[in-house]
């Protein structure tokens, strides 16, 4: 079976600066893999890169099927806008829809569906600057999913998040990974351990990946995240200290 | 005076110029309520202002010589926007910076051109405050013309602009052509914004820009009647404003932008469900 989403020997640039370094990723449909790693590892570089957003210096991407359904950080998006959910969800047709063309009937059952998947169904009149966080996030991920694409990629969606909603989300997102792939960048830990079936633990490259059983060596983690092995993230994932 | 005296007034062939003046204004503020929502919207109120004053070295250079008015603004407005699309990819500088510089520079040229011209200091009052003489009989086709295109192009292209709106990177994730669709936007500003300038003047236009599109934003949480009533309200507006000005000898674009700030005023205070008197009754 052919990999949703193939990254090989990736390197990208930002602003000049090498940010990807010989990156290597391969993820399935029915995978759910948490990408973790510190702030400018380049987790969200990597899915710029997997979108075809920044050019690539070296390697290629393989994305199976229509391409990619991105879920930014929230703050991408503008909430102030006078648009019900419905119309959000709309707006991630808009190339599917075609250029001087109007949404078809076709076109709302897409929305339709998407809304129904991550239960906002009852909220899809409501405009979306009245929504909770975690309802703003579900918008988000029902926009990427109205196009059926086989792999979904998700820029931090638990940030700023109360726990009940995290927890929401991380039950819709294991139930989309059951037929897509998906991968999700994250600074929540343990979460991501939890709930992911893999987890890429990347700084620059790619330092380890496997599932979070296998991944018991501190040695990794303090070499992704550069800390000691003082380092309360050790204990927090109650790996064997010192060991 | 009475409405119906101005009424009169407006099919009084003697006084030509008054009706055509009236259905100009109007256009223009049609034009710029629709264009403004989008402006509004994303928030570059101060692009509008912009491209406003950017338009003026081009009416200048058009008036010197007896050029067309409306190609000169345009013109002039495009090169500004572009100036401004260009150097704002400078990273160390925000666009912001990079837009106050360049629309006082094109305004500044603007007068050094200007002054060249003889009866420089009313020409150049006209230019900045307005006036309802003097304008050609062709005008009105052009203007005609001109909101047919740009209406038309904000109807074909509203979906694309609502999704760079909504999420700039999402759309280029999408496919679509951020750039063109941004430099699309600047001329529909500038040709919405070269129609209003003769009649309502440069320093003022930027009010038929936003204070309509603003208004009708209170009033509403759907885009769709949003972009029905900021034209609505600018041209209504347009009217009164025009109407106040004749009857008490005001200076007719003052009278109009005062005519929509106390619309928008209005709307601030008697919106359904977020006005002053809607959160205090609550």
């Amino acid at each position: 079976m052919s990999a949703a989403l193939q990254m090989t020997g990736v390197h990208a640039d930002l602003g000049g600066r090498p940010v990807l370094h010989d990156v290597d990723l391969r993820v399935d449909a029915g995978e759910f893999v948490g990408l973790l790693g510190p702030n400018g590892a380049g987790k969200t570089t990597l899915m710029r890169a997997a979108l075809g957003l920044i050019p690539l210096k070296a390697g290629t991407v393989t994305i199976a099927g229509a391409g990619p359904g991105y879920v930014p950080q929230r703050h991408e998006f503008t909430w102030d806008f006078p648009a019900t959910v419905e119309s959000a969800v709309l707006s991630g047709l808009v190339w599917r829809i075609g250029l001087f063309r109007r949404p078809k009937v076709a076109h709302w059952q897409a929305v339709w569906h998407a809304l129904d998947q991550v239960n906002l169904t009852d909220l899809r009149k409501r405009p979306v600057g009245e929504l909770s966080g975690g309802q703003r996030q579900r918008v988000l991920v029902a926009r990427a999913l109205v196009l059926s694409p086989p792999v979904l990629l998700l820029d931090e969606p638990f940030t700023g998040l109360d726990m009940p909603a995290q927890e929401t989300l991380a039950e819709l997102f294991t139930t989309i990974a059951a037929e897509r792939a998906v991968v999700m960048a994250t600074h929540d830990l343990t979460a991501a351990a939890y709930t992911c079936d893999r987890l890429v633990l990347l700084n620059r490259t790619v330092v380890a990946d496997g599932p979070a059983a296998d991944l018991r060596d501190p040695a990794i983690w303090m070499r992704t995240f550069d800390v000691g092995p003082g380092s309360h993230l050790l204990k927090a994932l109650a790996l064997p200290v010192g060991g | 005076m009475s409405p119906l005296q101005f009424l009169a007034d407006l099919t009084n062939p003697d006084l030509a110029f008054l009706p055509r003046a009236l259905t100009i204004a109007v256009l223009a503020a049609t034009m710029c309520g629709v264009v403004g929502c989008y402006v509004v919207l994303r928030g570059m109120a101060f692009i509008g202002d912009a491209v406003a004053h950017a338009v003026f070295p081009g009416l200048a250079v058009a008036f010197l010589f007896s050029g067309s008015l409306v190609v000169g603004g345009t013109v002039a407005g495009i090169v500004t926007a572009l100036l401004v699309s260009v150097f704002a990819q400078n990273r160390r500088l925000k666009e912001d910076s990079v837009i106050g510089i360049f629309f006082v520079a094109a305004f500044a040229l603007g007068i050094v051109v200007i002054s060249r011209a003889p009866g420089y200091a009313g020409s150049l009052q006209q230019f900045l405050f307005g006036s309802i003489t003097g304008i050609p009989d062709r005008d009105l086709y052009v203007v005609g013309g001109t909101t047919i295109a740009v209406l038309l192009a904000a109807f074909l292209l509203h979906k694309e602009f609502v999704a760079v709106t909504l999420d700039r990177e999402m759309a280029r994730a999408l496919g679509l052509r951020t750039f063109w669709l941004d430099l699309l936007l600047y001329v529909l500003v500038t040709l919405a914004v070269v129609m209003a300038v003769q009649t309502i003047g440069n320093i003022l236009v930027l009010a038929l820009l936003v204070t309509p599109a603003a208004t009708a934003r209170l009033l509403t949480d759907r885009l769709a009647v949003m972009m029905i009533l900021a034209p609505a309200i600018g041209a209504g507006g347009t009217v009164i404003g025009l109407y106040l000005s004749w009857s008490w000898d005001l200076p007719v674009g003052g009278t109009i932008v005062l005519t929509l700030t106390g619309a928008f005023l209005l709307a601030q205070l008697a919106a359904p469900r977020h006005g002053l008197v809607a959160r205090l009754a609550s």
